[in-house]
């Protein structure tokens, strides 16, 4: 319960349903720690703040349900903070809500669930679940409101986790969500989304890296280099290519004829590649650490669509195995803009979430 | 579902002859103790009538006792009022690792303020060793701040041996009896303390009510400032009826101390044995010697000591995991830390903490919920 409208609508639900319901919040990250990054006026949105705690705390005791919150800061630092600030300064472009979905909401979460003695973890998350039966596996579909649709986030999940896994609010849309709050007379019903990344206020990455690297006592390195062109022209300089992303047209500060995106970055020798956006297609890509949900993998090629971001259509691609059996090989049938590593790709048949893995 | 209270370090309920004097004194007591009046003397009647009664559960005058809000600002007032008293261009405090964050924090604020503060190591057994205060003095130590009982272990402290090392150096000493009081005999003269916190609601009276004994002739400078009650010590109006009953908690605390005592010591007893005959990997942490009966801190090895709270709340039985503060703690207690104890291990503990309520039936009922969620928490952690 994170104080939000969907996991408390999700709580209410399963209450009105009859289950024996007990509400956790999973305490995640203590904004706090990084004082300089949070203005005394900060309003919701952050993650774990009071305020949140407060709401999702009073909605379990509207619906009448045990409540507690639970604290896996030190998880999350060590398995979704601290990889996302490695994998910037490697000059990738990392998503934590992917690996706080592996590694911390549908793990170490799911142990707290065992450890009371509950059968399922409800989460607020828009995807859907279903037991198959031929192929004797939990399969992963897109949620009724693809507006909303989270399994892109959701592609590393197992199928032990799946099996445990209830999302209340897959064959609903956002409106719908919102009404019957109302209904249900929830204090929550008409609070804001929560936008971007949890950890990080106002999506300031950069700046929540800096912080982040102070407190730790760790040195900035030396960062800045130089911005070329993909024929090998310095054009200008930056400040480190973690302030960068590939596709980014913003905040280079170069003035051109035409306008410059980020085609790739190097942090080995600080470079930051800049071309036009035909620079950015590319044709096909190799995806790593493959996690398979709705089959069990693929030896012949597999038609699909594939995403490369959350905000990405899905594309028509065939996605075949290669000698690595934990990596395949995504070919797009036209070429996608920015293909960023880092992030995930995610295979879909239809609304089937067929598995996915990283684009490194 | 039955529920039972074993947190009773955490806070306490209200006795029931302590919530008649509350309730006589909220419904009909309404005057301001300072006024000249009719109404203000039925309040100061009442004012003095708990003041006669906390001194006398701590053998001190009845002038030596200032009422304030709680333990919290009697350990603020206790410590900021002395360190503060003369300006002086440099002050050195002492105090102990294992201490409430009532005194940890006041003395952090103080340091921040250019106080130069030690914090004295404690032995496994979690007790100060005095040689180590006699070896931390210096010319310019302004006051010793040590707890008589630690919330979380129940150990107790050297007291008068401490204060001796500290008057020798010519240095008043300041205890946190916040749980101490009512658990075990307090006699300011025989332990020579100079300031002495006290909390209502540790002692089966309200929250928001607690005391600091302050021993005649103690420099003590205020730290909120306004009228001129208690003795220009703390202002503002008293709160009467939270007072009066702190005043009948301490009469009925003085009056079953010893049976009490006793009881909930065999109580205690009686759930450790039990839970370390049945239960493997796990063990008291602190010393078993020199602790108040009704404190027990154990450590079951491979289990998530916040899930096994969560576990044995959802069976009905409400222990914690430490000081009540927890739900934002991610570091484990820093008094199992300061004991020795590895960080998995001080995770691994809870604490029971018993009380008047409890009875031999509940503490079986307990080790078995205990039994049964240690079996099931070591079975399904992977982590832990």
């Amino acid at each position: 319960m994170s104080g939000g409208v969907d996991s408390s609508t999700v709580a209410a639900l399963l209450v009105r349903q009859g289950h024996k319901i007990v509400g956790m919040t999973m305490q995640l990250w203590n904004q706090r720690r990084l004082p300089e990054l949070v203005p005394e006026t900060a309003g919701h949105g952050r993650c774990c703040s009071l305020d949140d705690v407060y709401d999702a705390r009073r909605v379990a005791e509207q619906v009448g349900i045990p409540y507690y919150v639970v604290n896996f800061e030190k998880q999350f630092e060590e398995q979704v903070v601290q990889p996302f600030v490695e994998e910037y300064l490697a000059g990738r472009t990392p998503i934590p809500c992917t690996l706080c979905n592996n590694y911390i909401k549908f793990d170490r979460f799911l142990e707290m669930a065992d450890a009371v003695g509950a059968h399922y973890i409800a989460t607020g998350h828009y995807a859907r679940v279903r037991y198959d039966e031929p192929t004797g596996r939990y399969q992963l579909l897109r949620a009724r409101d693809e507006s909303k649709d989270q399994t892109y986030f959701l592609f590393g999940l197992t199928q032990k986790q799946l099996a445990r896994t209830l999302f209340p609010l897959g064959e609903m849309v956002k409106t719908e969500v919102r009404e019957l709050a109302r209904a249900m007379d929830l204090s929550v019903a008409d609070k804001g989304d929560s936008q971007e990344i949890c950890f990080v206020p106002n999506g300031d990455y950069a700046a929540f890296m800096s912080a982040y690297l102070k407190d730790k006592g760790i040195a900035p390195q030396a960062t800045r280099g130089a911005i070329v062109t993909t024929d090998g022209r310095t054009i200008g300089e930056h400040e480190g290519v973690h302030h960068f992303t590939v596709g980014q047209r913003r905040g280079l500060g170069i003035a051109a004829r035409e306008p410059l995106y980020v085609i790739s970055t190097d942090p080995e020798t600080q470079r930051v590649v800049v071309g036009g956006n035909d620079d950015l297609l590319r044709g096909r890509f190799i995806a790593r650490r493959v996690n398979w949900i709705s089959i069990e993998g693929v030896t012949a090629p597999v038609r699909a669509q594939v995403k490369i971001r959350n905000k990405h259509a899905a594309a028509p691609a065939t996605v075949q195995a290669t000698a690595d059996p934990t990596c395949v090989e995504v070919v797009f049938e036209d070429a996608q803009r920015a293909v960023t590593p880092g992030q995930g790709a995610v295979f879909y048949d239809g609304d089937l979430v067929l598995g996915g893995g990283w684009i490194g | 579902m039955q529920h039972f209270y074993f947190d009773h370090n955490a806070t306490t309920p209200v006795a029931p002859e302590v919530l008649e004097t509350a309730m006589s004194c909220l419904s009909q007591v309404y005057g301001n103790a300072s006024s000249i009046h009719h109404f203000g003397q039925a309040a100061k009647q009442k004012l003095e009538a708990a003041r006669r009664q906390v001194a006398a559960l701590i053998h001190a005058s009845p002038a030596e006792v200032v009422f304030t809000s709680g333990g919290t600002e009697a350990d603020n007032l206790a410590i900021l009022g002395v360190v503060r008293a003369p300006s002086r261009p440099q002050a050195h405090l002492i105090t102990s690792a294992i201490e409430h964050s009532a005194v940890l924090a006041t003395a952090a604020q103080l340091e921040r303020e250019g106080v130069a503060v030690t914090h004295l190591p404690v032995s496994a057994a979690g007790t100060v060793n005095p040689d180590d205060l006699r070896r931390a003095l210096r010319p310019e130590t302004v006051l010793v701040s040590i707890m008589h009982a630690n919330n979380e272990l129940g150990t107790v402290q050297p007291i008068a041996d401490i204060a001796r090392i500290a008057h020798e150096a010519g240095v008043p000493l300041h205890v946190d009896g916040v749980q101490a009081l009512g658990k075990i005999a307090v006699d300011v003269d025989s332990l020579a303390v100079d300031l002495y916190s006290m909390s209502g609601h540790k002692l089966y009276a309200p929250k928001g009510v607690g005391a600091l004994y302050v021993r005649k002739g103690t420099r003590l400078a205020p730290t909120t400032f306004g009228g001129h009650h208690e003795r220009d010590r703390r202002p503002g109006t008293e709160n009467v009826p939270g007072i009066a009953a702190l005043g009948a908690a301490a009469e009925l605390a003085g009056r079953t101390l010893t049976a009490e005592s006793e009881r909930l010591a065999a109580l205690r007893d009686r759930l450790e044995a039990s839970v370390l005959d049945r239960i493997s990997g796990a063990g008291i942490n602190g010393a078993r010697w020199n602790r108040t009966p009704n404190t027990s801190n154990i450590y079951f090895d491979g289990v998530d000591g916040e899930a096994m709270v969560i576990a044995l709340d959802l069976r009905g039985f409400a222990v914690s995991t430490g000081s009540a503060c927890s739900s934002g703690a991610i570091t484990p207690s820093h008094v199992l830390i300061a004991l020795g104890l590895s960080a998995d291990r001080a995770r691994s503990s809870l604490r029971f903490s018993l009380g008047r309520s409890n009875t031999a039936e509940q503490v079986d009922a307990l080790a078995d919920a205990l039994a049964a969620s240690v079996t099931h928490l070591r079975r399904i952690s992977v982590h832990a």
